[in-house]
């Protein structure tokens, strides 16, 4: 597509050099300049339509490009080369819990193995996630457990702020030790330094090691992920087991989760999604839906396929606005032609061909569009900077823009393209004028 | 003297509304080179039509044309430019010059279509024409600017940049005052004199008293042919415009 943009630019550019060397056409390009700034709101009137629209495809592109990209980000921090498998209840629990309290469901140590066992997976992290309350002193704070290892840190892209994240010998020798959400941190020591204190997350007290920095939400869960807590996996195995017992309205429930989440990050982009259909047939054993296999990469595609179809819709806008345009361009020059039909007749009478009047004319029309398609490009820019910026400080809105250089050059040469295409007609008319009946004409 | 243009027998026929209309019927005609003709006719003689015809703006329905010795009658469009704009001058009645541009500009516009490089020596040949039809100082004005006079002299001075063979005339003087007509008259006299060929349609008899030779036209056949032994030189009072050295620069590039 650069590609495209340079040869287009590269083609225009030669154009006009093409018309500017050439005696005649130096001298159609300035009188269609003159003869511009003579009429110059009739010629602003007439390309009008041409201003609006090519305005219309840069700003809107450039908002679509932007709300697009921000989405894109969004997908892309989940990481393009990551699969995500969950546990989730499945909705229809009668058959397979009985009548026993506990709903067992979700992803097993078992699957897990054996998903280790895919050549393509060069990474794993499982995690367990439960609510819980943690608590210091009499403060307490609903919170989740993320219980998980070390390469979480990295898989998530996660900074810490302060302190330092698990390490493999966390799960090794069971420590007890947590790492805080930002928002967390803040609520349970508001004025303190957090590390080295403790928390007491059921029964047990856990060292606190680091503080996360605040990240944002990424789209995926309803939870705030800068209220989690982080434990090792395998102290919180040993010390809540797998059982988790719910309070809700009157009732209780339990269920037993041994894994809620495996994130995994797969060698090659390529190889992403056979890796996904593989894990999905090792998951169809559990013989109930109690499992969703998450491929970012997919979204990724859907986001840009579905950037692929704004684009066409906005080429389509684009189209019919710049053939109201061209329709208003053609208008404009067949009333100029015959409102200069004894100049054509005085350039035939001294010596101009039909073709010399042709270009003429094209010339002109070409130069009105072009001026046209340039003022357009300046309002839809000015649009794109100007939007975002009074969004910014009237509503505190924030609205993504990305200037698209292609669709620069594609609306510049849309707009001369739409001034030869609408210009022939009329300029063959001023052509084919019989030089005696045009010199008549008052 | 070398004849410049030659008609035998030309005809020009209109079909209006399933009439034939015969505007010109069978002329024949020979002129000089260095004549100075005027050709005159009640309306509806022809003479328009037969103007048009010299001017390679129309082309005969039938009969020959030979201008500076090639054969026009039957060319197609583009050579007909072609022809205007090497062999041609054109003076119009209305002056016709193009309001958008300066009088240089304005002389410029026939080197345009030869095709010709623009550079600064046809600039300042478009000046110097200037300067002899006594506008040297309105160079940069539009025609808007200037009086119908003036303008008619930048038409002369148009007519004179791309060297003609035949400068043709169309009722020079129609939209002037007798004043400025006589300065008009005096300056084609003058160039007549520097060897330039010049045919004039006129329907005033002291403008046609200026011309070396009178045609007369009638129901588009010639009526009479008649050589004006002594043509109107000039009027006591019209000062003259012409600076006689840039007068001789374009008799030397007449001869070249």
């Amino acid at each position: 597509m650069l590609i495209f943009s340079i040869t287009a630019i590269l083609m225009l550019a030669s154009l006009f050099a093409c018309i500017l060397i050439w005696d005649k056409g130096r001298r159609s390009f300035i009188l269609a300049v003159r003869s511009l700034w003579l009429h110059r709101l009739r010629a602003f009137l007439s390309v009008l339509g041409i201003i609006i629209g090519t305005g219309a495809v840069i700003s809107l592109m450039a908002f679509g490009e932007g709300s697009m990209q921000d989405a894109l980000e969004d997908i892309r921090r989940l990481g393009a080369n990551n699969i995500m498998v969950r546990s989730v209840k499945p909705t229809d629990d009668a058959g397979s819990s009985k009548r026993s309290y506990i709903a067992i469901y979700g992803l097993t140590y078992t699957d897990f193995d054996k998903i280790a066992t895919i050549p393509t997976v060069t990474r794993m992290v499982p995690m367990r996630i439960f609510p819980q309350e943690v608590r210091r002193g009499y403060k307490g704070v609903n919170s989740r457990i993320v219980s998980t290892i070390p390469d979480y840190l990295d898989i998530h892209n996660i900074e810490m702020k302060s302190g330092r994240f698990l390490v493999a010998d966390d799960e090794v020798l069971l420590r007890n030790v947590a790492v805080l959400g930002s928002e967390l941190a803040n609520r349970l020591f508001p004025f303190e330094d957090p590390i080295d204190k403790e928390v007491q997350l059921g029964t047990f007290f856990y060292k606190i090691i680091g503080v996360m920095k605040e990240r944002s939400q990424g789209g995926v869960s309803t939870e705030d992920v800068n209220l989690d807590v982080v434990i090792p996996i395998a102290t919180a195995r040993v010390r809540f087991g797998e059982r988790i017992f719910m309070r809700s309205a009157g009732s209780r429930s339990a269920e037993k989760v041994e894994i809620s989440q495996i994130t995994l990050t797969v060698s090659d982009t390529e190889k992403v999604r056979p890796t996904g259909e593989i894990i999905r047939s090792i998951l169809e054993n559990h013989g109930k839906a109690d499992w969703t296999v998450n491929v970012p990469l997919d979204r990724l595609e859907e986001a840009e396929r579905a950037k692929e179809r704004y684009k066409m819709l906005l080429v389509l806008i684009a189209s019919i606005s710049l053939l109201v345009g061209g329709i208003g361009i053609m208008n404009i020059m067949l009333a100029t032609v015959t409102e200069r039909t004894r100049e054509i007749g005085i350039r035939r009478a001294l010596g101009a061909k039909r073709r010399d009047i042709t270009l003429q004319f094209l010339i002109e029309a070409v130069v009105q569009t072009s001026v046209g398609g340039i003022l357009g490009i300046v309002l839809g820019l000015a649009m794109v900077y100007a939007l975002p910026f009074f969004a910014e400080t009237f509503w505190d809105a924030r609205i993504p823009a990305k200037v698209h250089f292609e669709s620069i050059t594609w609306s510049l040469t849309t707009a001369v393209a739409v001034g030869i295409v609408f210009g022939i007609y009329p300029s063959r008319r001023a052509a084919l004028m019989d030089p005696i009946e045009a010199l008549r004409h008052v | 003297m070398a004849s410049v243009l030659k008609i035998i027998d030309l005809a020009k026929i209109y079909s209006l509304e399933s009439v034939l209309v015969y505007a010109v019927k069978g002329v024949t005609l020979e002129v000089e080179e260095g004549d100075f003709v005027a050709l005159m006719g009640p309306s509806g003689s022809g003479k328009s039509t037969l103007l048009n015809l010299l001017g390679c703006l129309d082309r005969p329905t039938n009969g020959q044309y030979f201008l500076a010795g090639q054969d026009v009658a039957r060319m197609e469009d583009d050579q007909l430019s072609n022809i205007r704009s090497r062999y041609l001058g054109f003076i119009f009645q209305q002056y016709n010059l193009l309001p958008q541009y300066t009088v240089v500009e304005n002389i410029e516009i026939p080197l345009l279509y030869q095709g010709a490089k623009l550079s600064n020596s046809t600039t300042n040949r478009c000046i110097g024409l200037a300067q002899l039809v006594g506008l040297g100082n309105r160079l940069d004005h539009r025609p808007m600017q200037l009086s119908g006079g003036q303008q008619q002299r930048v038409a002369i001075a148009r007519s004179l940049v791309n060297d003609p063979a035949v400068i043709l005339a169309d009722e020079p003087t129609g939209n002037l005052d007798s004043r400025t007509s006589d300065e008009i008259m005096h300056l084609l006299s003058k160039l007549n004199e520097a060897g330039k060929t010049i045919i004039m349609v006129t329907h005033e008899n002291d403008i046609a008293s200026w011309a070396k030779r009178v045609v007369r036209m009638r129901d588009g056949v010639i009526e009479s042919d008649i050589r004006n032994e002594k043509p109107t030189v000039s009027i006591e009072g019209a000062t003259s415009t012409i600076q006689t050295e840039l007068l001789e620069s374009l008799v030397l590039n007449q001869s070249k």
